[in-house]
């Protein structure tokens, strides 16, 4: 059984909480610093995002945080090192988000070996739709890395079944039309689109994209299996220079959406 | 020669091409692909097309023959495929037109466009003024600064020009943010794509909408001529000019078909737009194709003196005729570009964009090492009044 798989089962019907931050930013002995503040604060999966010169799919935050990883010289390779580390600390299931440029030069099988050896246990390629997917899925199918596919609020019935069997781990709901953490309000139709996803897929159904608090969290989570924070914790690296005050802060928000998603469930 | 029938159901020219995006645009491509298919088929469409091809764009433009560069260069007959001509002064309103109309047919209300020299964001704001709709066009900040006079004209004609502050502030950075905003506002907008890239079906439909530049050129060189041309030259930045001219000719084995890229300040340095000549496959913008990028795999700056080869990537059909070897891919400078831009314009009356005046100069040294009974047709893509304040400034004239 996967690692992601295993925490679900131990959720019990708990909601899941999935921390994303950018690794690199501010740099990457502090990436490894987070990732700690964040699995102590009680996050059930962690994201750590790759950065990319170009990535579409994100809002202002996570833009100017790749931007600021790629400004330090941050590389696919030494994100896979600093998970190889991670990993001997921690038993956490990591996901690697990224845009699909990167592990295409990298070479696609040999990123899946690279990342399985240092602990990775998904990913999420935004970019990388099932039609374009089929060599990636196969080297990952067979190495066992599970490949989280997104739906979103325009999925058609057709795309949501095919997905739906695709995808291992869990479903990433996108649950706005938009990029990362551009609008603050949650789409209308949240609740119905989740309970037509949940009728037709085995897995559990996260919700992220458009999360930035506790509230938010609680209503995303009432109708979902769980929630995925990103730029809410960007904005936090962002805006702390002192390492301690950047992770007391952190510490305090993702208990804080811990706490709420707990009185949902 | 094998018939060129690309791409294939899913979007690939071999390797190239596809549709890397996010899940929530699958669906809007899903659509365009069918209303254009129902479109292409719809005698309706296409005689509105021809209908505003001919009474607004001004088609067909002329094939000229450049009787005073010939002779001056000595060898092969030149002919110029006067896309100049157009109404807004370059091709891209060829392909404006027809996606405005399947804009239409998608009953979307609002359109938006990236632009790199300005061309296709004044072609898109003309045609979202023809039609009655909402426009926004996406523009880096620094493209904003080297063609002023471009911005103002879409603001004459009712459009937004919405700076993009983010990377290097050109084209690149342009169509990323215009894909951003489309992800955002995609069930009631519909993107046009200026070049023959992005997600499948873009590289197919633009092209669809360019190649009538190659289809009249093959009926005016015959009426003229009495036979196809030697050799079809056109400039290269995502490379819709380029692949509206050589697509009716790739099967046409006897007809040598080059594209010129932006060497920039050089091939040696890092500061050119040659993304077929020194980059190689990746995925930027939705489609896999030839591509600037590092070994980490993150995409490198473009530079060009002409905004719109300032791009790092290249349309996917292009790669596709690289590797097959159907078209070869040089190189021109700054420096060259800006000697075909006189040229044509002493020789000649006319004053080429600044992209154009790369496949100019590409002509200059090659029509002198051909006979005089050969034929080049040349794809002047786009006329060079936007670039004259630039041009001055290069030659040290203050206006």
């Amino acid at each position: 059984m996967s690692r992601i798989q295993d925490r679900f089962n131990r959720l019990n019907g708990n909601k899941a909480l999935v921390a994303f931050f950018t690794a690199g930013d501010p740099d990457l002995s502090a990436s490894k610093e987070i990732f700690s503040v964040i699995e102590k604060s009680g996050a059930d999966l962690i994201e750590i995002g790759v950065p990319f010169s170009d990535p579409l799919a994100d809002g202002p935050t996570i833009q100017a945080s790749s931007h600021r990883s790629l400004q330090n010289k941050t590389t696919l390779k030494k994100i896979i090192e600093l998970v190889r580390d991670i990993r001997s600390e921690s038993e956490l299931p990591i996901v690697l988000m990224s845009s699909f440029n990167p592990i295409f030069v990298h070479g696609q099988k040999a990123f899946v070996d690279d990342a399985v050896k240092a602990g990775v246990d998904g990913v999420i390629l935004p970019d990388l739709p099932p039609e374009e997917a089929e060599e990636f899925l196969g080297y990952a199918n067979e190495k066992k890395l599970d490949m989280i596919f997104l739906l979103a609020p325009t999925s058609t019935p057709e795309r949501i079944q095919r997905i739906g069997e695709l995808s291992k781990g869990f479903i990433y709901y996108v649950s706005l039309t938009g990029t990362t953490g551009t609008k603050s309000a949650l789409s209308t139709n949240l609740e119905e689109k989740v309970t037509e996803i949940k009728n037709k897929v085995q897995l559990p159904v996260l919700v992220g994209f458009g999360i930035s608090g506790p509230e938010q969290a609680q209503q995303a989570a009432q109708c979902s299996d769980g929630v995925i924070i990103g730029s809410a914790i960007v904005k936090l690296i962002e805006s702390h220079s002192d390492p301690v005050e950047r992770n007391r802060s952190i510490a305090e928000f993702v208990t804080g959406i811990k706490k709420s998603l707990t009185n949902c469930s | 020669m094998k018939p060129h029938k690309l791409p294939d159901l899913r979007g690939h020219f071999g390797k190239f091409g596809g549709k890397y995006v996010i899940e929530t645009l699958m669906p809007a491509l899903e659509q365009l692909e069918r209303v254009y298919e129902e479109a292409k088929n719809d005698p309706q469409f296409k005689k509105d097309l021809n209908y505003y091809l001919k009474h607004y764009v001004g088609r067909p433009t002329a094939l000229y023959f450049a009787e005073r560069l010939t002779e001056h260069l000595g060898g092969a007959k030149i002919y110029l495929k006067r896309e100049d001509l157009t109404h807004t002064g370059a091709h891209k309103i060829n392909n404006t037109i027809g996606s405005a109309l399947l804009a239409i047919r998608m009953g979307k209300k609002r359109v938006i466009a990236e632009t790199g020299a300005g061309q296709h964001g004044v072609a898109t704001a003309t045609a979202a003024s023809l039609f009655g709709l909402e426009c926004d066009v996406f523009m880096g900040e620094e493209d904003m600064r080297r063609q002023a006079l471009n911005v103002f004209r879409m603001r004459l004609l009712g459009a937004n020009v919405i700076p993009v502050t983010g990377g290097t502030r050109t084209l690149k950075d342009a169509t990323s943010e215009a894909i951003r905003n489309w992800i955002t506002t995609v069930e009631s907008t519909h993107y046009i794509i200026g070049s023959v890239v992005g997600p499948h079906p873009y590289p197919m439909i633009v092209r669809d909408f360019q190649k009538i530049i190659g289809e009249e050129s093959t009926e005016q060189i015959l009426e003229v001529e009495g036979r196809l041309p030697n050799t079809c030259v056109a400039c290269v930045g995502g490379g819709s000019n380029s692949m509206g001219l050589f697509y009716p000719f790739l099967e046409k084995e006897e007809v040598n078909l080059v594209g010129v890229e932006a060497a920039g300040l050089g091939l040696d340095t890092d500061k050119h737009g040659a993304s077929l000549t020194k980059g190689s496959a990746g995925v930027l913008h939705g489609m896999m194709s030839y591509l600037l990028h590092d070994e980490d795999g993150q995409v490198t700056e473009a530079h060009s003196i002409s905004a719109g080869l300032d791009y790092p990537g290249v349309g996917c059909e292009h790669s596709y005729l690289r590797e097959s070897g159907r078209a070869q891919y040089v190189t021109i400078t700054d420096d060259e570009a800006m000697e075909g831009f006189k040229l044509l314009s002493h020789k000649e009356g006319i004053i080429p964009a600044l992209e154009s005046s790369h496949a100019i100069a590409h002509v200059m040294k090659i029509a002198p090492t051909m006979k005089k009974d050969e034929i080049i047709l040349v794809c002047l893509s786009g006329r060079g009044d936007k670039d004259v304040n630039q041009v001055a400034d290069r030659m040290g004239v203050t206006l």
